[in-house]
């Protein structure tokens, strides 16, 4: 079991441009972002990319009242992904299925709501609501989706800043190696436009985008990024042991090839690009592959002045020459960035390319920063490409943590 | 205010919390309990709501009191028009 081939029998996703992966798929290939102005307590006006995805259609008024937007998003997700698989909440081995849901933070949301609403009150705590434990403690999105499911396997999450989408592909595959489990429902979630502190942290960083024209915010590589538009979003998969998705016929998207997880031990916040790398190099050693094998890289980078650079220099160590069939995209630049949902997404938004060999762009580059220059950038228009093997998707995090995925066109 | 009055604002307030039952049939002698989907964080709310809407304090150990809409109509009532005359 510990070698168990692991593969993706299914898909559930809300992005700011799309709530199905065809709808997002398609706007990625069409140069559709989703970007918008909202108002954030305290800041006014901000962009961010906001999830229009109807929480009724799998929950009920009350459920959506008293939980949390992260878990609206994770039941909205998991339930997409269970029907993309062929499976049924009847069907579903409710004691074997292990819910992993990867988080940027969780609870911020919920305390400034509260802090809010008591500032009414004089900030008489006798007004806090009795709701705030549940809906804060650190497993809340994937408990009230085990809530939703019936699911009582292990049903937890993962933090893991901005690297943590990847992180619970990587966990599921492990606990189904592992046999703990037999059926994973993983991915990674973010609310956090409903919280003026990201909002806030960013921009006295320095970090937080700036635009006349919302859609173009988000620019990843190009000269005039100014930093990180903020997002929610939500993207769940279905993973199992290959033999067990093939005795029930299942669709297969994709077989789990590699990953490696480090930390940069280095700074709080500022990337590390050394560490980055050998993230890098010990996914695609673990997959049995060479950086050449690799035809997408899905780049983390966020249009930070100084992110891009320090991650196109790893990335650069990796595939820099000899790499001719390595196409390089990034998510980010349509969608902003979805924190703890990043990395699920943004696979999502490439698993595709197995089927129409098309490579979708980073988009809003006008002008190309030079120290972003990589071979094999795809700007601004998809690229069709003669083959997609291997998808490489890299998420990294504050605090250093690093994380990268690869997954492989699933051949029998 | 009369206990009529009462229950009404006892019912708006469920339909806030409780925004997928139908209340139009709520019969006020029976335990709100024994025909709404209700549970003790429901009534937590209803609690909740009361000190937050009306500025009405209901001690724990009157919960009980709560149980149906005539009870409610019965303990709420003299407390609002309690707190109606102080204002």
């Amino acid at each position: 079991m510990k070698d168990s081939r692991i593969v993706i029998t299914g898909v559930g996703l809300t992005a700011p441009n799309g709530n199905t992966l065809a709808e997002f798929r398609g706007n990625l290939l069409a140069g559709v972002g989703g970007i918008e102005q909202i108002e954030v307590r305290y800041m006014g006006p901000q962009l961010a990319g906001v999830c229009h995805f109807d929480p009724l259609k799998y929950q009920k008024k009350k459920e959506v009242r008293v939980g949390t937007r992260s878990g609206s998003i994770s039941i909205y997700c998991a339930r997409e992904a269970l029907a993309d698989s062929g499976m049924t909440v009847e069907s579903l081995p409710k004691d074997r299925t292990g819910i992993y849901i990867g988080l940027t933070e969780h609870g911020n949301v919920e305390t400034e709501n509260e802090i809010y609403a008591i500032s009414k009150f004089g900030y008489d705590t006798k007004y806090w609501s009795h709701y705030h434990n549940p809906r804060t403690v650190a497993n809340n999105p994937a408990g009230e989706a085990s809530l939703n499911l019936g699911v009582t396997g292990p049903a937890y999450t993962i933090g893991a800043a901005c690297a943590a989408g990847n992180m619970g592909l990587i966990h599921a595959t492990q606990m189904l190696r592992l046999g703990e489990v037999d059926f994973a429902i993983c991915g990674g979630v973010s609310e956090s436009i409903h919280t003026f502190g990201i909002f806030a942290g960013f921009k006295s960083q320095n970090a937080l985008a700036t635009h006349a024209v919302p859609h173009e915010a988000s620019r990843p590589f190009d000269l005039a990024r100014n930093g990180i538009v903020i997002s929610e979003g939500g993207c769940l998969y279905t993973l199992e042991r290959l033999e067990d998705a093939q005795a029930r016929g299942a669709k297969i998207y994709a077989e789990i090839a590699g990953y490696h997880v480090n930390s940069d031990a280095s700074d709080y916040v500022l990337p590390n690009p050394v560490r980055q790398t050998e993230c890098i190099r010990a996914a695609i050693r673990r997959a049995g592959l060479t950086p050449a094998d690799i035809h997408i890289v899905n780049t983390h980078a966020t249009a930070t002045p100084l992110g891009d650079v320090q991650e196109c220099e790893g990335i650069r160590a990796v595939f820099g020459e000899g790499c001719p069939d390595t196409h390089i995209n990034n998510t980010k630049s349509f969608i902003g960035h979805a924190m703890g949902a990043a990395g699920a997404l943004e696979l999502a938004g490439n698993l595709p390319s197995f089927d129409d060999l098309t490579v979708h762009p980073t988009i809003n580059v006008v002008n190309l920063d030079p120290l972003c220059a990589l071979p094999g950038l795809v700007l601004n228009h998809p690229r069709k490409v003669a083959k997609v093997d291997t998808i490489l998707n890299n998420s990294f995090g504050m605090l250093g943590i690093n994380s990268t995925l690869i997954v492989r066109r699933f051949v029998r | 205010m009369t206990k009529e009055e009462c229950k009404k604002l006892v019912l708006d307030i469920i339909a806030d919390i409780a925004p997928d039952e139908d209340l139009s049939n709520v019969k006020p002698d029976v335990r709100l309990r024994d025909q709404l989907q209700l549970d003790s964080m429901d009534f937590l709310d209803i609690v909740m709501e009361l000190r937050k809407r009306h500025g009405i304090e209901v001690p724990e150990a009157d919960y009980t009191q709560l149980a149906s809409l005539d009870s409610c109509g019965e303990y709420l009532t003299p407390k609002f028009n309690a707190l109606a005359e102080k204002r």
